[in-house]
């Protein structure tokens, strides 16, 4: 490669490898593993596309996690509460006895978990560094019991959905959630759209004033911006598309308990970003992917899989920080992308 | 509530709010002092509870397995110090989560490993198995009474550690300026070692005296650790004076909480963190 490309003089010979690489890195490889994907209900069995469903559920709550620890610098330690207001949502609008319908659920679930986020934002976006992670994990926790101790939230059992939400235009069903098939690809479009959106808010302004908020707080309050504001409304996306994630979590399950919105729950989703590498999209997707595949070879294991779930943590956080983009960097000898400090 | 019921409720909310002081003043030092949040405290706790349970019936006396249990958790906290916890202290507060929350896993399936999965009951020592009257009709255990003792000989004692010795001195000195300390010939990772052993040691003797009246559970760590938080954000970060006043609240909060509003109990805590976070974002006190 020409050093000059790296001084920031374009070089004609030097940009075109670097534009053909990235096209590759940002076009035919996802292009690639959405194909592949796209495959799992033909050719895997039904077991194997409900697997795939919930992992894909899984890396949109990733997705919407990243957004705050990746790219706004905010460490959460409670976003599992949206994911299941989102869900919980869901469960107390269903009818008892008929499906509920989706046009009017969902809207509801994605607003109640729209509201929670910026009500809870305002709270915890008063505090820092090691106080934001322990606030927002009180605050889950706050949530959990205001739904696992009283009578709406129905106990620790939870609430049951006996039918799936009617997706209809007129009296057509545009698609049959209840078909496993179909909610795969629904919930497959749903990820892309995810991954778009967030691609277009990193993109915007909006994206670009939360970049800097990342790297140097105080600097972006000096040049002027409503860093407060900016910071809230990072939150607010991240726990909103965290509430869709739980919508469709329960929409697939049938079920909503206050396990979703347990404290583990918010630590495995922050474990699935951090094993992809935060601040990359695709980490966030694959890291989801990579967790479901150790849940399911420990669990294949031993009774006793968190055990090695536990040593696996404590071994990537010691030997390989960055997560697995930063390995797959290491071994293709890419340069590694720059670690921004987050205080 | 009439003024009987009234004075035991008195009486249990502060015991409770002690002993959240024990833990959460260990999970504030270290902080305060090595700017290391660590979830696996609450670990600590079930730990010293568990071993509460397994020495008091191996030895059939439960202060003997208390200063056995001293003695072990101590050197777990060494140990965990020297193997993991110096690795941390350039990293960011991410890491730390990440690593401490793997380190909550593993203590957890190794208590389900050796002890089960079972609730177990510790027995209280016979010496202050008995109640006091303070009524006609209303005793009050001893047990209860000599725990909140314990507890407050214990914050006096670490009070008078911090702010009177020349050790508490120097432990001072080191959270606020670390390098300094160390070039003027202090041994900072030793002293940092120390401080991370005391507070192991604290949590476990915490789960160890409060083994007799909470019963041992799984679970019972990530519990009390979330609620150590509140103590903490509530009393300002590395403040063991504001860790007392906060526990003491929270110990009221609860207490009563429970007795009014069932229901809303349990969020009751968190209600108050957050009307505090509102007035002063940075906690009641700061700093030591």
């Amino acid at each position: 490669m020409n050093r000059a490309s790296d001084v920031g003089e374009p070089v004609l010979g030097a940009a075109a490898p670097a534009e053909t690489r990235l096209l590759r890195r940002e076009v035919v490889l996802p292009l690639f593993a959405l194909v592949l994907l796209a495959f799992v209900p033909i050719v895997g069995s039904a077991f194997y596309t409900e697997v795939v469903t919930r992992v894909m559920i899984l890396a949109i709550f990733a997705l919407s996690l990243d957004l705050l620890v990746g790219y706004t610098g905010l460490v959460s330690f409670g976003h599992a509460a949206f994911f299941g207001i989102g869900a919980y949502a869901y469960a107390l609008l269903s009818p008892k006895n008929e499906a509920a319908s989706l046009w009017l659920t969902l809207p509801a679930a994605i607003g109640a978990a729209a509201i929670a986020a910026a009500l809870v934002g305002v709270f915890v976006l008063r505090t820092r560094g090691i106080y934001f992670i322990m606030v927002t994990l009180a605050f889950a926790q706050m949530f959990y019991f205001v739904f696992h101790d009283t009578d709406f939230g129905r106990g620790s059992d939870g609430i049951t959905v006996n039918f799936k939400p009617d997706l209809k235009l007129g009296d057509i069903t545009l698609i049959d959630l209840g078909n496993s098939n179909q909610f795969f690809y629904f919930v497959l479009a749903m990820l892309v759209a995810a991954f778009l959106f967030l691609r277009t808010v990193l993109a915007s302004p909006l994206g670009r004033a939360l970049h800097g908020i990342k790297v140097n707080e105080h600097r972006m309050l000096s040049l002027g911006y409503h860093v407060f504001g900016y910071k809230l409304a990072s939150f607010t996306i991240a726990g909103t598309l965290a509430g869709f994630a739980g919508y469709l979590s329960a929409v697939q399950s049938g079920f909503a308990n206050p396990e979703i919105l347990s404290w583990h729950q918010s630590g495995n989703v922050l474990l699935m970003i951090i094993l992809g590498g935060t601040g990359t999209l695709y980490g966030a997707i694959g890291g989801a992917f990579v967790f479901a595949l150790l849940e399911q070879v420990f669990e294949a294991l031993t009774v006793h899989w968190q055990l090695l779930l536990g040593l696996t943590i404590i071994l990537l956080v010691l030997f390989l920080p960055g997560g697995l983009s930063e390995f797959v960097a290491r071994v293709i000898r890419k340069p590694v992308r720059e670690h921004a400090d987050d205080e | 509530m009439d003024i009987g019921t009234f004075l035991i409720q008195l009486l249990n909310s502060v015991q409770y709010g002690l002993l959240l002081f024990l833990i959460a003043s260990g999970l504030t030092l270290i902080f305060g002092i090595m700017g290391i949040i660590n979830l696996a405290h609450g670990s600590f706790y079930m730990v010293g509870a568990y071993m509460a349970f397994s020495l008091s019936s191996l030895t059939g006396n439960l202060f003997v397995a208390i200063v056995l249990g001293i003695v072990l958790s101590v050197l777990l906290g060494l140990f965990l110090e020297w193997a993991l916890f110096t690795k941390l202290y350039q990293r960011d507060h991410l890491q730390q989560v990440l690593l401490t929350y793997g380190l909550i896993l593993v203590f957890e399936e190794l208590r389900s490993i050796l002890v089960g999965n079972d609730v177990h009951s510790v027995a209280i020592p016979a010496v202050l198995n008995y109640s006091v009257k303070l009524s006609e009709t209303l005793s009050y255990p001893v047990y209860r009474l000599f725990i909140s003792a314990v507890c407050v000989v214990l914050a006096v004692a670490l009070y008078y550690v911090i702010q009177k010795t020349r050790l508490g001195m120097i432990i001072r000195a080191g959270s606020a300026n670390r390098e300094m300390v160390q070039s003027l010939g202090f041994n900072i990772n030793l002293l940092y070692r120390l401080v991370f052993a005391l507070g192991v040691g604290l949590a476990a003797f915490a789960g160890m005296i409060a083994a007799p009246v909470s019963s041992v559970y799984p679970g019972m760590g990530t519990q009390v650790l979330i609620i150590c938080f509140v103590v903490v954000v509530i009393g300002g970060i590395g403040s063991v004076w504001g860790a007392l006043v906060a526990a003491l609240l929270i110990g009221l909060t609860d207490t009563f909480g429970k007795v009014m509003f069932p229901q809303w109990a349990g969020a009751g805590i968190y209600i108050l963190m957050a009307a505090i976070l509102l007035w002063r974002p940075e906690g009641l006190f700061r700093r030591i």
